[in-house]
């Protein structure tokens, strides 16, 4: 029995979790086990993120749920013309969440949840044939979400709460192909903000029509967030007016895009539940990356993304084995928003399938060990980046790409 | 049952930490995916002068010798199998040279901007005390072995490191010869690009040296003469003969013309702008002084010679052409004949017996450009010693305009064609030589002229032989830049992989800087 179970494990383990941009979705152990799937899912406080409508539907006065990941995704690049080749080496990112929901009264619940939905960390190697547009990013949201939710009736219920943002961006790049020094050093630019903060909203809803069939809706806004102030600090450049690149701050804007879900939940055999969700992320706000450097005579950068908006198709599988285990396993098709051309090597990302699995360990009523695992896997592509130009021409940055991420993570949920 | 737990909550997390790096179907970076096909890498040496060594702006340092022809050859080898390449790099990226402390070459060459208007200005020689010592350098032989200066003969004459401090550097014996020590390398592979100096030499002096066609004993030769093909040729075979002996192959490269090198094409023979307030204003009195030696000219049969300044358009320069006959006397004779005062009409007479305005088809030299219409002081030291007042000796001595352009800043046509037909004489020794012994052949003069009339297109621009600002030629005028070398090893391998059925990848020559913006901190 213990090696069947063992085994059911990996063969439920099918697909996968990330999402496009930089966009990190592995917001629960237990929903991303299930391909990430949640908005018509009644399981955790997780609904804190998925769906704030679930809450009021949780059977314990009580949910606090929290857990983190180990992220370790890497890119490889080379370009057979020239035979330029480069890995990335990136610290393990380790997103994490944290969620909390009451149960006030029958109708009326609260929650809050911590949890960390954006951000990039790229690290290649300096100076590397990329290294004008991105010597490594590392790019950190935290979201903190006050969430209320109402049942309206027996089959219907809403959520929602507002959501404020601390963000922070360092980012660093050469400032071009061949600027360098006198000894050779290229010149390069880091900029870094943090502190960086907004609000948004979320709102979702609930619909069970049946006992079995839960159908779920959720919209996140978008969120710019306004670097002010930030410093940039120049290094490596010439004694030149020719190159007046000197240490001064900067402002800049970076989108976090709004997102729609909908998606249902079915429970079958008694033992079963399938839960599948749609997720359009509305990416197209992602234009350019400008950064307006406060020193006038310094130009300010330009670095189109042109993103589009994507979808991804998550599906997810439940199965109570025993009092003890619940089992899950999950896939997901994960569109990337990066459209033909502007293929940047900082947020690397074509499609990719994730395929996940996971499962909770009961070790007592109010006590569970939830664990997940993602891996997402991304076909070799051939892209370039058409948004980087020198003296007013295009220079295209071409290459194969291959990416590789996975992310194991562990959580613990307590009830009462 | 909790054990089981243990299992499988590890087992999860074992899995998180294995490594499980992205992997190419066929990766760059792994053996197989390029091939030297029947060439041999593992040892390549490159052989020859400044253009081998990595020279540009008019320097011997770090970064230029990083982007040598040869070295980025050897890191596009390399991913082919190639092997190690070394280079007798200098100790700094300053680029003079000490030769027992005493500086024997100047630093590096970079370009100035002007700290107000942000306009780039000149190019200035970079300050700083350098710290190459040649007679401390580390000994060869070294991979590359470009000694910057050298013609086709000293790579064979015993002893030249004693003539020539960039060989001193690292010669492993005061009596060797360049291509003995290249030759004790055992190369498997070899490129040899020498001949240049044998005519730039002469042709950056403005033609100051003799054209030593049928003279075959080189010992005699001064540093400005044009090698008679001649010994050219025996030079030339002599090293092909001992670079092939153990070697899979090899590259020979030819001589580009100097119309093709912004030395010689970046100042126009008719600078003299009316516009210009130092010249312009005093166009009229400068015609009114020349009418009467014009006169002359016309008495003497030789109008061609008249100068005359336009007060509308560019003028071409006064300069003095040896191949004129000199009609010193006779116009001495006939300005005194015309009233002028002997003394003055002496000096005249002297000055103009030689001088015409410049045309089309001769080639002001790159350095000409910091001295028209500037004084020349040598000459005016001399016409005050000949008793001119002052005032009146400095109106004479104005380079390009009252004093005829010495020989050195002018390429005649006649020196223009006496080069010519020294570099077509090496070209054919190397194409044939490169037939007769199989070797790979790269026609840079053919090239090279592309740069310099049509451009080549690289991802983002233009590699054009414009002084300075076209990417391909440094700040001296006659050395690539690190694009122009790229451009140069492109152009071998390409060669190479025709030659030897390899498959070496090309570098991306937009990835390769051009000249260096910088001003001296104390400016």
């Amino acid at each position: 029995m213990k090696k069947l179970l063992f085994l059911s494990v990996f063969a439920l383990a099918t697909a996968v979790t990330y999402a496009g941009g930089y966009r990190v979705s592995l917001q629960g152990n237990k929903s991303l086990a299930m391909g990430h799937t949640g908005v018509a899912v009644v399981n955790s406080s997780e609904s804190v993120f998925f769906n704030p409508a679930g809450l009021v539907y949780l059977e314990n006065k009580l949910s606090i749920t929290g857990g983190a990941f180990g992220v370790f995704s890497d890119v490889a690049y080379q370009n057979t013309a020239t035979g330029a080749s480069a890995q990335t080496d990136s610290p393990v990112g380790t997103p994490f969440y944290l969620y909390g929901s009451y149960q006030a009264t029958d109708w009326l619940a609260f929650g809050i949840g911590v949890y960390t939905p954006y951000g990039s960390t790229v690290e290649y190697e300096d100076d590397w044939a990329g290294s004008h547009l991105v010597n490594n990013i590392d790019l950190q949201a935290i979201f903190v979400q006050p969430t209320v939710s109402f049942k309206l009736s027996e089959y219907f219920s809403v959520g929602g709460g507002p959501i404020y943002v601390n963000g922070s961006v360092n980012f660093n790049r050469n400032l071009n192909r061949t600027l360098t020094d006198l000894d050779g050093n290229r010149s390069e630019v880091t900029v870094d903000a943090t502190g960086v903060t907004n609000w948004g909203w979320t709102v979702g809803a609930m619909f069970k029509p049946t006992e079995n069939l839960t159908i779920g809706a959720n919209y996140r806004s978008e969120i710019i967030l306004d670097a002010e102030d930030g410093d940039a600090d120049f290094e490596n450049v010439p004694n030149s007016p020719l190159t007046p690149f000197a240490d001064t701050s900067f402002d800049a804007s970076l989108p976090l895009p709004a997102e729609m879900t909908v998606g249902l939940a079915y429970e079958f055999c008694d033992k079963w539940l399938f839960a599948f969700d749609y997720n359009r992320t509305f990416w197209d706000v992602y234009e350019s990356l400008d950064i307006d450097f406060e020193n006038p005579v310094i130009p300010d950068s330009f670095n189109p993304r042109n993103y589009k908006n994507a979808s991804t198709y998550r599906f997810g599988l439940q199965y109570d084995a025993t009092k003890m285990f619940t089992l899950r396993a999950g896939y997901y098709f994960d569109e990337s928003p990066v459209t033909e051309g502007f293929f940047s090597p900082e947020t690397p990302r074509n499609d990719s399938n994730g395929y996940t699995a996971g499962l909770t360990v009961n070790i007592s009523d109010n006590l569970q060990i939830d664990a997940s695992f993602l891996y997402l896997h991304f076909k070799e592509v051939d892209a370039s980046y058409e948004g980087y130009t020198e003296n007013g021409q295009v220079a295209p940055f071409e290459g194969t790409y291959k990416s590789s991420a996975f992310a194991p993570g562990l959580g613990v949920t307590y009830k009462m | 049952m909790k054990k089981s737990i243990y299992i499988l909550i590890g087992g999860l997390l074992t899995l998180g930490f294995v490594s499980c790096e992205p992997e190419f179907d066929n990766p760059v970076d792994e053996g197989g995916f390029y091939t030297t096909g029947d060439a041999d890498m593992s040892n390549f040496v490159a052989v020859g002068n400044s253009l081998t060594a990595g020279f540009a702006d008019n320097a011997l340092y770090i970064t230029g010798q990083e982007n040598s022809f040869p070295n980025i050859l050897a890191q596009q080898f390399a991913l082919a199998g190639g092997g190690d390449f070394t280079q007798p790099l200098m100790a700094d990226n300053l680029g003079g040279l000490l030769l027992n402390g005493t500086q024997v070459a100047q630093n590096r060459l970079v370009l100035e901007a002007d700290p107000m208007t942000g306009e780039p200005l000149t190019p200035i020689i970079l300050e700083g005390n350098p710290t190459t010592e040649v007679t401390t350098s580390p000994t060869g032989p070294f991979n590359n072995m470009g000694v910057p200066g050298a013609k086709s003969f000293h790579l064979v004459t015993p002893g030249y490191s004693t003539l020539n401090p960039y060989f001193g550097r690292f010669a492993t014996s005061a009596s060797t010869t360049v291509i003995a020590d290249a030759v004790s390398l055992n190369p498997s592979f070899f490129t040899l690009w020498i001949g240049n100096n044998d005519i730039l030499s002469f042709a950056t002096s403005g033609g100051i040296g003799v054209d030593q066609i049928g003279n075959l004993d080189p010992s005699t030769y001064g540093p400005n003469d044009i090698t008679d093909p001649n010994v050219f040729a025996a030079a030339y075979s002599q090293q092909v003969d001992a670079l092939k002996a153990g070697a899979s192959g090899g590259v020979l490269i030819n001589i580009p013309d100097v119309t093709s090198i912004p030395f010689f094409t970046t100042v126009p023979f008719a600078p003299l702008s009316p516009l210009d307030p130092n010249f312009g204003p005093q166009i009229p009195e400068l015609n009114a002084q020349f009418g009467l030696l014009n006169q002359a000219f016309a008495f003497l049969g030789v109008p061609e010679r008249s100068i005359i300044f336009s007060t509308t358009g560019a003028s071409a320069v006064v300069v003095h052409d040896e191949s004129l006959p000199n009609l010193a006397a006779e116009l001495t004779q006939v300005l005194i004949g015309g009233g002028l005062d002997k003394a003055t009409a002496t000096i005249f007479g002297l000055q103009y017996g030689q001088a015409r305005q410049a045309t089309s088809d001769d080639l002001l030299v790159l350095t000409s450009s910091s001295v028209i219409g500037t004084v020349n002081n040598d000459r005016l030291a001399e016409l005050i010693g000949f008793g001119v007042p002052e005032a009146q000796a400095a109106q004479l001595a104005i380079n390009g305009i009252t004093f005829p352009l010495t020989d050195q800043f002018v390429l005649l046509p006649s020196e223009q064609a006496a080069v010519a037909t020294a570099t077509a004489a090496y070209n054919a020794t190397i194409s044939s030589l490169a037939a007769a012994n199989g070797l790979g052949y790269v026609d840079a003069r053919r090239y090279l002229r592309d740069v310099a009339t049509s451009g080549v297109a690289y991802d983002s621009g233009l590699l054009t032989s414009v002084f300075a600002t076209g990417g391909a030629f440094s700040l001296d005028g006659v050395h690539p830049t690190p694009r122009g070398y790229a451009y140069t090893a492109n152009l071998i391998i390409d060669e190479i992989n025709k030659t030897y059925n390899a498959t070496i990848p090309k570098v991306n020559i937009g990835n390769y800087g051009t000249i260096t913006v910088a001003n001296n901190v104390n400016n």
